[in-house]
């Protein structure tokens, strides 16, 4: 084919522009980072990751996002069937209003739950400064992954499939789980994946939320308190060490999702 | 339809109600009673002093040329993506995906260490007269590169879906490339190319934790709106931080009607 870019030369030329303007805004300034973070030799990348700060750190981020994934996996798949299985009036609105998370800045989103769950909270809850507080912003920014990635498998779902099984005698709940969840799985761990790569990256709802304490402190807070204090390379061990858990869990739930999409049937 | 299945149909309505009005709406709503607990005046003058004018100019100024940046690289990559075969692709679309995968703060510090007078760049840029780190073409770097995906991610599939019939029409019937592109082409992705704008958009006002590091935060210089709304919080200017988050808010809704809007004509 090929024939709207009939010469060889246009989409050389195409290619290689595109190439460095993806080194230029991505690949180097990561390469920068990788090369800093190993500077001084693996033991010293070793000793950045391991000081108590950097370990609490990433175990908080860590425990939080899993925490966070699971709620959105449940509350997600109930919001996505809600959306397209059930009517009710302003049904409509409050699928637009799911984006939200997606278009407000992240500070804002941070601000948004401290008006309400603050200090001077008008409910009587207060999450400012605390781990609770720290998986709230989480969730509040995630809400969008599984509800957006399962919502159009179920549209696409044929019911007569439930029809049948529900003919046969089966519950509702049989159904549900030996009909719907299995064709769901795929998109609920794809959207899984991608709540989870960004809660573990998470910085702007958590900045104001986390009070600068070292036991809200999240990995994206560490990194930004060492460079304010002039460790770069403690952190960009930290940083280079959570791109890699991301990036692991994106490739892994891909082909996971891959796999279940071939076995599904 | 029996009982049971009403009452499970109506609990699960319940539960997404009530998690989405705990989690979003209520305090989304709450951003407008906060901004004008103390009166409209009070929140009009928080706003417009000239230091919070001047951020959000730079955030509007900033996300201007990012996304303008990315809507050209966006549509030449997914053309370059869909249309033409070559060795690398696979690794081109991972490296396309890579900025939705990395922490603000990851994203900030490689530019930090990338253009810092130690950095690769940084050293001979700042000796021949170019300031990149805590100026406007560092924060124009990291607002490029948070929102690099959106508008290739978005065309990629309309592109797919239009196939390539028409264009080889056109070229059949003599058109050069630009005119195909032109006249084929663009006319059919319009509404994909605008969706990815939109969210391009929506990320690039609201970045904060990479612009956060490279700007230096010189409050009436570099200093965004967001990084204007993160200062005043912490100084207990509440009036200010919450009256400039919810003109940010405000920007966020409209970003969501303008997608639905989109979505519509897309599916048109």
């Amino acid at each position: 084919m090929v024939a709207p870019l009939p010469r060889l030369g246009g989409a050389a030329l195409g290619r290689g522009l595109v190439t460095a303007y993806l080194s230029l805004i991505v690949l180097i300034p990561i390469a920068a980072l990788v090369a800093k973070s190993t500077e001084g030799g693996l033991g010293e990348f070793w000793d950045s990751l391991t000081s108590p700060l950097a370990v609490s750190a990433l175990k908080l981020t860590l425990i939080a996002s899993v925490i966070v994934t699971l709620v959105n996996v449940i509350a997600g798949t109930a919001i996505a069937w809600v959306l397209v299985r059930d009517s009710f009036p302003g049904k409509r609105i409050l699928n637009s209003v799911i984006d939200l998370p997606f278009a407000l800045p992240t500070v804002v989103a941070g601000i948004t739950l401290l008006a309400l769950y603050g200090t001077d909270s008008p409910v009587g809850i207060n999450v400012a400064f605390t781990r609770a507080g720290v998986v709230l912003a989480l969730l509040f920014v995630t809400l969008p992954f599984v509800v957006r990635a399962v919502q159009p498998v179920l549209l696409e779902l044929d019911r007569e499939m439930e029809e049948a099984a529900a003919s046969l005698g089966a519950g509702p709940l049989t159904t549900f789980r030996r009909i719907i969840l299995p064709n769901l799985t795929p998109a609920i761990l794809a959207g899984a994946a991608l709540a989870f790569a960004r809660a573990i990256g998470e910085f702007g709802s958590l900045v104001l939320l986390s009070g600068n304490l070292p036991r809200t402190q999240v990995s994206s807070l560490f990194i930004f308190s060492q460079i304010e204090s002039g460790n770069t390379s403690g952190a960009a061990a930290v940083s280079v060490t959570l791109l890699v858990i991301a990036l692991v869990v994106l490739l892994l739930i891909g082909r996971l999702t891959h796999w279940s999409l071939r076995h599904a049937r | 339809m029996p009982a049971s299945r009403t009452a499970s149909r109506l609990g699960l309505r319940f539960f997404a109600l009530g998690y989405l009005s705990m989690l979003l709406l209520i305090p989304v709503g709450m951003i407008f009673y906060r901004a004008f607990e103390h009166g409209a005046g009070a929140a009009w003058d928080a706003v417009t002093t000239p230091e919070a004018l001047h951020a959000f100019y730079l955030t509007i100024l900033i996300a201007a040329i990012a996304v303008s940046a990315n809507t050209i690289f966006g549509v030449g990559c997914a053309l370059l993506v869909v249309r033409t075969k070559f060795r690398g692709k696979a690794l081109l679309n991972a490296a396309i995906d890579l900025p939705f995968a990395i922490s603000p703060v990851v994203i900030g510090l490689s530019l930090y260490l990338l253009y810092g007078r130690e950095g690769w760049f940084g050293g001979w840029l700042l000796d021949n007269g170019f300031q990149i780190l805590f100026s406007l073409p560092g924060m124009v770097l990291a607002t490029i590169f948070v929102s690099l995906p959106f508008v290739v991610r978005e065309v990629v599939p309309v592109l797919h879906e239009i196939g390539d019939e028409q264009e080889q029409a056109a070229h059949t019937l003599g058109a050069n490339w630009w005119q195909t592109f032109w006249r084929i082409t663009l006319p059919a992705i319009r509404w994909g190319v605008a969706y990815g704008v939109v969210l391009a958009t929506a990320r690039a006002l609201g970045e904060f934790g990479a612009v956060a590091i490279v700007s230096g935060r010189v409050t009436g210089e570099t200093e965004t709106a967001p990084l204007w709304v993160w200062r005043e919080f912490g100084q207990f200017n509440l009036t200010g931080a919450y009256s400039a988050s919810l003109v940010l808010a405000m920007l966020a809704i409209g970003t969501l009607l303008a997608m639905n809007a989109f979505r519509r004509k897309e599916a048109a």
